[in-house]
């Protein structure tokens, strides 16, 4: 929970939160979450240690199912392929996003209603709808090579390739990009930046060395979340990728559904579950040094 | 508001042992306008500041004050007009060329910098090496009286503390012009006495010329060479203090600096005076007016407090007042009067010649012909501020 208390932190460059909810009275509203903790348990952490269980005893008590998967050289392609995936969706969500959250906060109300808007719109429909929107897109006679080829380019092979899988899973998980960007950008006085010009730095040095590492909570919550999704993500890149590129979560799918190998799968799940909890607790690290100096 | 309005340092007046001080520049503003579509922010001023001056622009909020200020900064284009610096043309220069300091109501302290990391900042900016930046961070610290803070964060300060880093920080590269834009204005009373004073030992210290905004009129009294009062993007007046307090030019300054009694009535000539109707009675005041509507001005100080029916001497003007209400103040008496003609008027006594006027009382009042200040009448003023 101390990645949640860094996240919501971040947006919040008061000193006095954190102390605050030390005081007595706030031992009550403990009891409020109780009843999401109980389904939490039964819905969540249940099935998690039946995984986790299986893992470890299926077909035979031991760590078979895990010199299993580092043995094979598939696997850890697999596991490299699906972390630089993950990688590229949160560098390119980021760029899009960076510059996108910024003029949010600069735009009339309007503006930022419309643009707030764009990025909600997407929740609205589901993601396998959504999914398949970018197969027809980005087919071979798509939409997108149909307008490339009438101006002499291409046609590029989107579908079925990791460029595919990264277009469609950018889309999809911008804005946990775009929100938790605006929502630390909002918090910047914008004032700084006349007083930095005020002090010799040109409008460029001025945004680089205040606004930028002001921005980074928003930077780095943003690509956690965004990078953490994007490792398990299994719909998007199932029907948008090659069946010979598969990410972790699609073999996974493969070893349980296809091959009944419980066992191997539970181990692949922990594996990821295992890097994931670092890589949080490696971002939550230096977002704290971050936050310490940006919010306290 | 103290009645002794004593005058700020000689301009240019540096003592020199400061290590960040340095020459004061010339600002000249000639024709300036600033327009947003048909609203004139700032209307056609002209005013040359002098090298080493304080200078106050003082005036309501909306009264083109900081406009004017932000012209200077760089941070707001005119619309016409010329900026001077030292005699050379700058409106085209960008702010981060300017060498000029500024100092924000809300502080402006980068929050994810340190202290000396914020102080380090312009220095960073000019290439300056490390030793060096080290030697100037430490004297701007000092001349602040903040000297073991460098290493803390803007967050971990009070707020009087936090202006004085701003100011460390805008004096650190000993810029020719040092822009305050009511620096003091979220800090309450206590500090702002004291770090009016460090305002002004600082610019006594650096010799550099220090163009001040606030909308105290205290404040713009204690701390500076010379005042404009500012009013719908418009100069009224520019000039010492005392000059501001004493020989108001416009009924606006007369009520905007200083407390005043303000009569108004007809105005005639008579010789190389004028006399005013007021309340059934002719006052008499120096000089002429253009038109009849005029308004005389008397300071509360000038005017003395008599038993009714009290002979007053012949070159003293005379009318009957009842006494509404009495401040008692310590040092002084503030007394407030109704005139015949319902209008109120002022009055100061110093604590060791209070008159015997108890609130009810009928009373005259008197001061003397030279103390009354003639201007034409502007009827806005009244229903601007009181």
């Amino acid at each position: 929970m101390a990645l949640l208390d860094e996240l919501s932190g971040a947006a919040r460059p008061v000193t006095k939160g954190r102390a605050a909810a030390r005081e007595p009275g706030a031992r009550r509203p403990a009891l409020l979450i109780l009843p999401a903790l109980i389904a939490l348990a039964v819905f969540f952490l249940y099935p998690l240690a039946v995984v986790g269980w299986n893992a470890f005893t299926d077909p035979e008590p031991g760590l078979g199912n895990f010199t299993w998967f580092f043995s094979e050289p598939a696997n850890i392609a697999t596991l490299v392929r699906t972390f630089t995936t993950a990688l590229w969706v949160t560098l390119v969500s980021l760029v899009l996003s960076y510059p996108y959250a910024y003029a949010m906060t600069v735009a009339g109300t309007r503006v930022r209603a419309a643009l707030m808007m764009l990025v909600l719109l997407p929740f609205w429909t589901s993601l396998m709808v959504r999914t398949f929107a970018w197969v027809i897109l980005l087919q071979d006679t798509g939409v997108i090579n149909q307008i490339l080829g009438a101006v002499g380019l291409g046609p590029f092979s989107l579908i079925r390739t990791q460029t595919g899988v990264i277009i469609g899973m950018v889309q999809l998980l911008m804005p946990f990009m775009v929100l938790p960007l605006y929502a630390v950008m909002s918090g910047i006085d914008k004032r700084l930046l006349p007083a930095a010009r005020s002090l010799g730095a040109r409008p460029a040095t001025a945004f680089v060395t205040v606004y930028m590492p002001l921005s980074l909570p928003g930077v780095s919550a943003g690509c956690l979340t965004v990078f953490i999704s994007a490792l398990g993500f299994y719909i998007t890149p199932a029907l948008l990728g090659s069946p010979t590129d598969a990410l972790i979560s699609q073999q996974i799918f493969t070893q349980v559904n296809g091959l009944l190998k419980w066992g191997r799968g539970g181990a692949m799940g922990v594996i990821l579950l295992g890097l994931t909890l670092a890589m949080i607790a490696l971002l939550a690290v230096s977002l704290r040094r971050a936050g310490k100096r940006v919010s306290g | 508001m103290p009645s002794n309005t004593v005058q700020a340092p000689v301009p240019g007046a540096a003592s020199g042992h400061n290590d960040l001080a340095g020459r004061g520049a010339r600002i000249e503003l000639t024709d300036l306008s600033k327009r947003y579509g048909d609203f004139a922010a700032v209307d056609d001023i002209s005013l040359v500041i002098e090298p080493g001056e304080f200078m106050t622009f003082l005036g309501p909020s909306g009264s083109g004050k900081t406009t004017t200020l932000n012209i200077i900064a760089g941070f707001v284009h005119p619309t016409s007009g010329t900026l001077k610096v030292d005699g050379a043309a700058i409106e085209a220069t960008p702010a981060h060329k300017r060498d000029m300091g500024v100092v924000f109501q809300h502080y402006a302290l980068f929050p994810h910098l340190t202290v000396a990391e914020n102080i380090a900042y312009p220095l960073k900016r000019r290439g300056m090496p490390k030793a060096r930046r080290a030697e100037l961070i430490r004297a701007a610290l000092d001349t602040v009286h903040l000297g073991d803070y460098g290493h803390r964060y803007p967050r971990e300060l009070s707020g009087g503390q936090q202006q004085r880093v701003a100011v460390a920080r805008a004096i650190v590269y000993s810029p020719r012009v040092l822009l305050m834009d009511e620096p003091l204005g979220a800090l309450d009373k206590k500090l702002r006495d004291w770090l009016q004073l460090e305002i002004k030992r600082i610019h006594a210290e650096l010799g550099t010329t220090f163009v001040y905004v606030t909308h105290d009129q205290e404040e713009a009294l204690v701390l500076s060479d010379r005042i404009a009062v500012f009013n719908h993007g418009r100069i009224e007046q520019v000039g010492p203090a005392s000059e501001m307090y004493e020989r108001p030019a416009t009924l606006f300054v007369a009520k905007f600096l200083g407390e005043s009694t303000v009569l108004r009535g007809e105005a005639t000539r008579e010789g190389d005076g004028s006399v005013v109707g007021v309340c059934a009675r002719t006052l008499r005041a120096a000089g002429h007016i253009d038109g009849p509507r005029a308004a005389i001005v008397v300071r509360p100080e000038r005017i003395a407090v008599q038993p009714r029916g009290h002979q007053p001497e012949p070159d003293r003007n005379v009318l009957p007042a009842t006494v509404t209400s009495e401040i008692y103040l310590g040092s002084s008496r503030k007394l407030e009067l109704a005139l015949p003609d319902g209008s109120t008027a002022l009055v100061r006594e110093s604590a060791g010649t209070l008159s015997d006027a108890r609130p009810g009382d009928e009373v005259t009042l008197t001061w003397r012909v030279e103390d009354s200040v003639l201007l034409p009448d502007d009827p806005e003023v009244e229903t601007v501020f009181t």
